[in-house]
């Protein structure tokens, strides 16, 4: 052959490769990058099917009752559910009527009242409550917050409202109120944090505005900032709200774990969390490892329902960023 | 009108105040639960407790080396499992993540990031351990990587999208291809805020306890083998807090303190990366 290669040796790739994304290495990192993310996806229909496909003989077999009838009898193979939904709704709630205001006051202090050089620490302190683990929070609820309840909360609660169905009988410590009480002190670092990053997105003229209509500090932040950032603060307590459903270890070592339907916060509860966990590895018959798992598609269900309505309502908010994804 | 005017100060005063004191008790319920912690468990801790494996029921003494290394272990192997798929599913969210792929694993991480840890341990157990056959560490690990992903890949996504346009701008004007860029300008410019966010995640799960019920199992010797069940503090201060024994709830205390002190450790190790970040920050 007499001709020279024309090829130039080791031609520099050209620049215009690189920016119409012809490169093949560049294809290749994409792909990679594309096929991790899409394990998520694959990752929640992988947890859905399969909770579904195990379930599946306990919901043929119950149907819809399950939901409402409250025997829960392994050794007859009957099972009804109704007390563990109870007692999750029923703790959760509780949890949220002490969470939600002590949160909010955390949030509108940290943004609106406090001085700058407090915020920070403050705000690490109270999210530091997320860092501590469930187990821990059990931990200190059977041997602090339990002794506490019974010497200096309930007593006084009993007189005051001792009359009521929600007080009565006796409090041996195990009980709705303790799981509902540890449930508020970790749901609050969620509430507060989510909360705080919304009213830090309420613009500053909401509030110069109020105030230069001459309202007062407080009417400022109650009439012009947080109706501003409603959508996201009610977002932050739903997420709150989906935190609470899940929760595992801190209320099945607090709740009491009992299969019963009652309005007293005094008597022990049991919900569907604390079921799984408590439950799970005696299941000895398939029925009763199905009707298991269908308490945990019930759940999974719920807290994904419950969460994807609180990120909707953020993101109204506060669209596209990821507000409050750093607490949680 | 005067009336009006005090009664609308006292209010906002009031408030005020209520709000101050809210915080106060937040605050007050961490100090409470730390200082018990400490108060409780200090007095534990001693050499024996690092180094020597739990004693039968009823006797004193014994420690709980096998849970110490077994944390180790389980979340090391999350931490491998998870990091590489938590980290490139933000990347992929910052970088390609703009069209409906991006929109459905973005919603996708936001709501898995709120499951049940528990509903996480029943599918590593159908997925792991009833295939094969027994309990095993791995189980536990795989299980802890699936709480761990949706959260690192929103902090990845969003320490990446802090990243200036400029440069990526400039190293795409310079030559350099789209996946040199991503990796040696983005990805090492946002590094802290991604070792933040890794950091964050670890510390999240070191102290979970319910996806490993009935995975890892939790193991009375000492056992590094991770196809095996495996100890962990997080376990262990649940057998020893339910149980009936006072040695045990003094084992408990002192096994909190220090799963508490690791999971602070990890922490503020996040925070302080995160502070060198904007330290660096132009």
């Amino acid at each position: 052959m007499t001709t020279v290669p024309m090829e130039p040796v080791a031609a520099p790739e050209p620049r215009w490769h690189a920016l119409r994304g012809t490169n093949v290495t560049d294809r290749l990192y994409r792909g990679v990058l594309t096929a991790l993310a899409l394990m998520l996806p694959l990752l929640l229909i992988a947890l859905v099917s399969e909770l579904a496909v195990s379930a599946w003989p306990a919901i043929r077999h119950f149907g819809l009752s399950f939901l409402w009838t409250s025997v829960w009898d392994p050794v007859a193979g009957v099972f009804g559910a109704a007390p563990m939904i109870f007692g999750t709704l029923a703790s959760s709630l509780l949890a949220l009527i002490i969470a939600v205001p002590l949160a909010l006051g955390v949030s509108i202090y940290l943004t609106e009242f406090a001085p700058k050089w407090l915020r920070q620490p403050v705000a690490f302190l109270v999210e530091l409550l997320a860092a501590i683990p469930s187990v821990v929070y059990g931990l200190w609820g059977i041997f602090v917050l339990i002794p506490f309840l019974r010497t200096v909360v309930v007593p006084p609660l009993r007189a005051a409202l001792g009359w009521t169905p929600f007080l009565s009988g006796v409090f041996y410590g195990n009980s709705l109120l303790a799981g509902g009480v540890i449930l508020a002190i970790m749901i609050v670092p969620y509430i507060a944090a989510v909360s705080r990053e919304v009213l830090l997105a309420v613009p500053v003229s909401q509030r110069e505005a109020a105030l230069g209509m001459g309202a007062t500090r407080w009417e400022a932040v109650w009439t012009a900032v947080v109706p501003y950032g409603r959508a996201g603060l009610i977002g932050a307590v739903i997420l709150g709200l989906g935190r609470a459903l899940g929760e595992t270890m801190a209320v099945t070592m607090l709740i009491g774990n009992r299969h019963d339907i009652g309005l007293s916060v005094l008597q022990p509860a049991y919900t569907m969390a604390a079921a799984i966990a408590n439950e799970f590895s005696e299941a000895t018959t398939d029925l009763y490892l199905s009707a298991l798992f269908e308490v945990g598609l019930i759940l999974f269900v719920v807290t994904v329902v419950v969460n994807a309505l609180a990120r909707l309502l953020i993101w109204r908010v506060a669209r596209g960023t990821a507000v409050g994804s750093r607490a949680l | 009108m005067n009336g009006r005017r005090l009664r609308r100060r006292v209010v906002s005063g009031t408030m005020t105040a209520l709000v101050a004191v809210l915080s106060f008790v937040a605050v007050l319920a961490l100090v409470l639960i730390l200082g018990h912690l400490v108060a409780k468990g200090a007095s534990s801790l001693d050499w024996n407790f690092f180094v020597k494996n739990p004693l039968p029921a009823g006797q004193s003494g014994g420690g709980v080396a096998n849970a110490i290394v077994g944390t180790l272990i389980i979340v090391g192997f999350a931490a491998l499992i998870g990091l590489p798929i938590g980290i490139g599913t933000g990347l992929y969210l910052a970088e390609y993540g703009s069209g409906r792929v991006g929109w459905i694993v973005r919603f996708v991480a936001d709501v898995l990031n709120g499951t049940p840890s528990i509903v996480v341990g029943i599918f590593a157990w159908t997925w792991l351990v009833k295939p094969m056959g027994h309990f095993s560490a791995l189980a536990g690990s795989v299980g802890l990587a699936v709480l761990m992903v949706p959260m690192l890949a929103r902090t990845t996504e969003e320490m990446v999208r802090l990243v200036p346009h400029s440069l990526r701008e400039a190293a795409l004007a310079l030559g350099y291809p789209r996946w040199r860029t991503s990796l040696r300008v983005i990805a090492r410019t946002a590094l802290a805020g991604i070792v933040t966010g890794c950091l964050v995640g670890i510390a999240r799960v070191a102290g979970e306890t319910a996806p490993l019920l009935f995975t890892a199992l939790g193991n009375l010797n000492f056992s590094t083998s991770i196809l095996q069940p495996m100890q962990t503090l997080s376990l262990q201060i649940y057998v020893y807090a339910t149980g009936p024994f006072d040695e045990w709830h003094r084992l408990a205390w002192a096994a909190a303190l220090v799963l508490m002190g690791l999971v602070l450790l990890l922490s503020l190790a996040a925070r302080w990366a995160i502070r060198q970040h904007h330290g660096a920050a132009r």
